[in-house]
């Protein structure tokens, strides 16, 4: 698309095309220990999102639903950057993420993958789906029973 | 020949876009091609102009004032009320009720007419295609009373199915709440029949025309209904105006809404008597100004002629629906026979949200979603749609920009696919 504007360029990169189609993790859970539901009213995007956590690690990272291109591949970013992490490192990166693409870049974070998002800066109306999916895991985490919204 | 050949491009405008100063602003480098009527129409200069004018030499309280102004104020104002006595045929001035608009029209009668008339087990029928606020009202009000909301189905076209409608009529039924037009499928429902049905059980008929009235002439006496709502703002006037036409002994036997200045005749300690209506249902300062900018739209309006908008609509309607449906893995969202200007759709693999963005990168401004009313996108199974919803000063560039846009999404989203 040689004539679309540089901030649609920057949203829709190819990252989040490969995301959108082919979601990673897209999958529910066994025996999680950690689940929460998402759902953003406005757009009608639901997802469930399927933590395992072990000795404060998380194992393992997986989501159902359905949302646009920008909310799923984020979903399916999320899954990826988490595994591993520890919750901290998670809530901290939940935070930063958030500042990026709000606000500012923060400094000295590498967000590897999930810097494709910073795009969603220049579009405020899909903040909201494109950090759906952080809101669901920072609820599943908390142990919070009510369905995240982003509205 | 395709349809868009047999269309001469003359007869694709009515060359009012310069009315509109907003359509001459560029969005995002582009030219605006406003294609979101149904949420919001724009105001032409007469209206605008009808706002300030008022504010510069006609400001002052209604109804209360011995001073020139507040006389002149007041005969602006109830001069506003013929004007929307004529627009809806209606018989009388005083069956015309100003709100805030659509929403508040039907909480009014709920909340009036429904709490004083209603009965445990009196039922409330709405279709399957209304908006939240001719739904939620009704929830609300059967919750208040213990009457039953029954709901008419529709088919997979978008149209109430009235012999499943005309079972659902019972001795119980006391009211029937309709949208004229629907905002998520543009059905147009046929009103005079399902009055006629309403009638052989005693029910009464409120009609939702917020969608309506900018798009085809309404008449209270031929439709025969017995509520009729709207709002200004889709009818090129401004925001936070609107209209509950009511029948005038049903508004005269309703007790009062809200309670306050205006509404009343006396007022002791002890109690109150109310004025008649229509002031009984305006307590507070109303809206003075929006009155006058509603009257000038509907002014606007009834000098371009609603039969020749209504045309006017109906070729941009077909041109585009044709158009749009000749493209690859699109499905349309309401085809009923009869519509008005509302192309609701979805596309394969480009969730609605996403169009939104990229037609919006274009200058395209369409509507993302579920419309307020979820019921609908529910039947569908669908989380919502792209709608364009079309008004007097669009015209077939803006049928081809809409088109070309949809493409560029279509090809953002699909090369990518083949990589």
């Amino acid at each position: 698309m040689s004539d679309m504007q540089p901030d649609l360029r920057e949203l829709y990169q190819e990252v989040i095309f490969d995301h959108n189609r082919r979601p990673r993790n897209y999958h529910g859970m066994e025996r999680p220990s950690h689940v929460a539901q998402g759902h953003n009213p406005l757009c009608g995007d639901e997802l469930t999102v399927y933590l395992r956590v072990e000795e404060g690690i998380v194992a393992e990272a997986s989501f159902v639903g359905q949302g646009c291109a920008i909310s799923t591949a984020s979903a399916s970013l999320m899954t990826e950057a988490v595994q591993g992490k520890s919750v901290e490192e998670v809530r901290a990166l939940f935070s930063d993420f958030h500042t990026m693409l709000t606000d500012v870049q923060p400094e000295g974070r590498d967000f590897g993958k999930l810097q494709v998002l910073a795009g969603v800066r220049e579009f405020p109306v899909r903040v909201k789906c494109a950090t759906l999916a952080w809101h669901t895991l920072h609820n599943a985490l908390a142990g919070v029973s009510d369905t995240a919204k982003t509205e | 020949m395709s349809l868009s050949q047999a269309i001469p491009l003359a007869e694709t405008t009515l060359e009012l876009a310069g009315d509109f100063p907003i359509l001459a602003r560029p969005v995002r480098g582009k030219r605006l091609v406003y294609l979101d009527n149904g949420a919001t129409t724009q105001k032409p200069v007469a209206v605008i102009q009808a706002e300030s004018q008022f504010y510069e030499q006609s400001n002052a309280n209604i109804h209360r004032g011995v001073h020139w102004l507040s006389q002149h104020a007041t005969d602006l104002y109830e001069a506003g009320r013929a004007t929307v006595r004529s627009f809806l045929n209606a018989r009388h001035d005083d069956e015309i009720v100003f709100t805030r608009g659509t929403t508040e029209s039907i909480n009014l009668v709920a909340q009036s007419w429904g709490r004083a008339n209603l009965k445990a087990g009196d039922e409330v029928l709405i279709t399957a295609m209304e908006h939240h606020s001719n739904i939620v009202p009704w929830q609300m009000l059967c919750e208040q009373t213990g009457a039953v909301l029954k709901v008419a189905p529709i088919d997979d076209r978008g149209e109430l199915l009235m012999d499943q409608y005309a079972r659902l009529l019972g001795p119980r039924t006391r009211l029937v709440c309709v949208a004229h037009v629907s905002n998520a499928l543009g059905t147009i429902n046929p009103v005079e029949d399902i009055v006629r049905e309403a009638r052989r059980v005693g029910a009464l008929v409120l009609v939702d025309g917020a969608q309506a009235v900018a798009h085809q002439s309404v008449d209270m006496q031929a439709l025969d209904c017995d509520f009729y709502a709207f709002s200004a703002h889709k009818l090129y006037g401004p925001t936070g105006i609107g209209v509950l036409y009511g029948r005038r002994e049903l508004l005269q036997a309703m007790p009062p809404w809200q309670g306050g200045g205006d509404m009343i005749l006396t007022v002791s300690l002890d109690k109150s008597t109310y004025a008649d209506a229509p002031q009984r249902f305006e307590a507070g300062t109303p809206n003075i100004a929006g009155v006058v900018g509603m009257a000038a739209g509907i002014d606007y309006v009834q000098s371009v002629g609603l039969d020749r908008i209504a045309a006017h609509e109906r070729q941009l309607l077909d041109l585009a629906t044709e158009r749009i449906s000749a493209l690859p893995g699109v499905r349309l969202i309401g085809t009923a026979a009869q519509k008005a200007g509302i192309l609701s759709f979805v596309i394969d693999g480009i969730h609605p949200h996403d169009l939104g963005t990229i037609l919006d990168s274009e200058g395209v401004a369409i509507r993302a979603g579920h419309h307020c009313a979820m019921p609908i996108m529910t039947q569908f199974g669908i989380p919502g749609t792209a709608r364009a919803s079309f008004a007097l000063y669009n015209g077939l560039e803006d049928v081809t920009a809409l088109v070309e846009a949809v493409r560029k999404a279509q090809a953002l989203f699909g090369s990518t696919e083949a990589s």
